[in-house]
């Protein structure tokens, strides 16, 4: 029933990544209130999405994998909007669609969208935990995002090869702020899910033992970088591999949360 | 009534030439007031720039505009008879089309160049603060503006650095972002860093450190920018808190290796470094680009990217002058009372008439 609303969104999303690349490709690539517009239309429909799933499910719509992809797909957007402005970092826009496309079209292509075998009454804390958490993914994502822009204009300098993109870059100074934000927005967000999940009460299990790793992960990575012992082009390499590995640890919380519903 | 061009420029004419006709922006309401009441000239502007000399006018028909500007050139600047090819004329649409691709930058030294279109506004406003446009010479300048645009914003005819010096201002900004907390170094005060410091100086960079063999050298150059000048053995000691270095000193082997950069490197909090190697032989190791952080670019890598910028432009040529020939048909069939002028009167001649060129 809430499918239309989501592929409503996909679609504009779709019409960001193509204009992107259409522009990208003629090299005349411009921040352009299509691009924003796009962006901000498939935003209202992601949320209205959620928010018909989440009031015929009687609680976050955070119960499967599906709902994970768009909730995250969500976040990226909401984090997008709140500060790509405030950056000045409106090329993010040109990159978000893209991921968020790929995002939303692979959630509704794979047969992801099942109930779960059970599910317990709603507990304010896990779903506290799990939407926090999944916000920090998006942080972590947007500032993956940033990531891929700053090896990418780093390249071309290093290279001196200049491709069109390149007069649409931001500064890499500016990436490298925008990317170290992002991350700490995210941890900061992850150790607020951490918390709310620890609040529940349950024994520690293997999900959480998995997301504690990832928070140390990136705590390791934050502090190195205060220390100046890494330099802002591992930090963007470091964010674009540890988004993707966290992609790919869902999998597993998608497993077993089908063993321990929510 | 036809709208009318007579001018020279970098094309036509040295600068020697140039110069006697130019005039100084502090007399050019005046100069403007005299040729507007000039014999058969009801409407005029003046641009007057480094490259071009251009006096536009509307008049009942062209030669007798074009006799009005030449007394006009005699009154003021002493034009004698024999003296009257080395302008280059041009009458509607022929001088639509000019003024269009001059608005542009099609005609400017570097094509595309965005300069140019300021300098035209200034031309148009003073002559119209002075009250000599009227209904041709106002719609004529106020579709030229449109046009630009136009094509400044569907085309890629003023994209990318053209010269060495603004390429290494792009190449900084993109590094950087805002220039002006950023701290500027010029090992070796030639000619070519100057230019380029300068090119940085106008894009907002402040802090200038200015280092040279000869002291008073580097002092006077240092006393124009803003900045400071230091003693040559005394440069390293500044390099830590350096965030671009311009070098060109006649040093016959590189002053900065890759050890050296590495160790000033870990000291400087992982803050990125633009090295600007403007020396032949060269100042700067090569492999100093390789250190993470820093960003080399030699003379020639500099020259390589204007060259591609250039190129980038010139492949935009046939589609700024599509789009300029759209408006000219328009407005030429405008101005002729709605007439649309065959195709043989909208070819340029192959020289202007009366036009003779010289070359430097």
């Amino acid at each position: 029933m809430d499918h239309p609303l989501l592929i409503a969104s996909t679609f504009c999303f779709l019409l960001g990544f193509c204009y992107t690349v259409y522009a990208l490709r003629a090299g005349t690539y411009r921040a352009s209130p299509f691009n924003f517009s796009a962006i901000a239309c498939g935003f209202l429909l992601q949320t209205a999405f959620l928010f018909e799933r989440g009031h015929a499910l009687g609680r976050c719509p955070l119960t499967n994998l599906f709902e994970v992809f768009i909730f995250l797909s969500w976040s990226v957007v909401l984090l997008y909007l709140v500060i790509g402005p405030a950056y000045r970092l409106s090329l993010l826009g040109a990159f978000t669609s893209p991921l968020v496309f790929l995002l939303q079209a692979f959630a509704l292509a794979a047969p992801l969208d099942s109930p779960p075998f059970r599910r317990a009454a709603p507990n304010p804390w896990i779903e506290l935990h799990a939407a926090v958490s999944v916000v920090a993914c998006g942080a972590f994502a947007l500032a993956g995002v940033a990531g891929v822009m700053y090896l990418a204009q780093e390249r071309q300098l290093k290279t001196r090869r200049l491709r069109s993109i390149f007069f649409h870059l931001p500064p890499i100074t500016d990436l490298a702020v925008a990317n170290s934000r992002l991350l700490r927005t995210g941890f900061g967000l992850l150790t607020v899910g951490l918390l709310s999940g620890f609040a529940v009460g349950k024994p520690l299990d293997w999900v959480k033992a998995g997301s504690i790793c990832v928070w140390v992960l990136y705590g390791v990575m934050l502090m190195a970088e205060k220390r100046h012992s890494v330099g802002p082009r591992q930090v963007a390499l470091f964010s674009v591999l540890a988004f993707s590995l966290m992609m790919s640890m869902l999998w597993g919380i998608n497993f077993i949360s089908e063993q321990r519903p929510l | 009534m036809d709208v009318i061009c007579l001018g020279i420029s970098h094309a036509t004419a040295h600068v020697e030439l140039r110069e006697r006709f130019a005039v100084p922006e502090a007399d050019l309401s005046l100069a403007t007031l005299r040729l507007g009441s000039a014999r058969a000239i009801d409407e005029a502007v003046i641009l007057s720039t480094c490259n071009r000399v251009e006096f536009y006018a509307a008049s009942e028909t062209a030669e007798e505009g074009f006799d009005g500007i030449v007394q006009f050139l005699g009154e003021q600047f002493g034009l004698r008879s024999g003296e009257r090819g080395i302008f280059y004329r041009y009458d509607a649409p022929l001088s639509i089309r000019h003024l269009f691709r001059v608005v542009c930058g099609l005609e400017s030294m570097v094509l595309g160049e965005t300069e140019i279109f300021g300098q035209v506004k200034k031309a148009y406003g003073t002559a119209s603060a002075g009250g000599t446009t009227a209904r041709h010479l106002n719609k004529l300048f106020q579709r030229a503006f449109r046009v630009a645009k136009e094509v400044r914003s569907k085309t890629s005819i003023t994209r990318g650095p053209a010269s060495a010096g603004s390429v290494a201002v792009d190449l900084a900004e993109k590094i950087f972002g805002d220039l002006s907390p950023r701290k500027v170094m010029i090992l070796g005060a030639g000619e070519a860093s100057e230019q380029t410091a300068r090119a940085l100086f106008s894009r907002g960079a402040k802090s200038i450190l200015v280092s040279n063999r000869s002291y008073d050298r580097a002092a006077r150059l240092a006393a124009e920018l803003g900045g400071k000048a230091i003693h040559f053995d005394e440069w390293e000691r500044e390099f830590r808190d350096l965030d671009i270095i311009i070098s060109s000193t006649s040093a016959p082997h590189p002053i900065l290796t890759r050890e050296k950069i590495e160790k000033i490197m870990a000291s400087r909090k992982n803050r990125p470094l633009f090295a600007i190697d403007l020396a032949v032989p060269r100042d700067i190791e090569p492999a100093v680009n390789k250190v993470e952080g820093v960003f080399l670019y030699d003379i020639d890598s500099l020259q390589a990217i204007a060259r591609s910028s250039i190129e980038i432009r010139r492949q935009e040529l046939s589609v700024c002058e599509g789009m300029i020939e759209r408006h000219v048909t328009d407005f030429w069939g405008w101005l002729a009372g709605g007439i649309q002028p065959n195709a043989a009167a909208l070819q340029p001649p192959l020289r202007a008439a009366g036009c003779r060129v010289s070359r430097s």
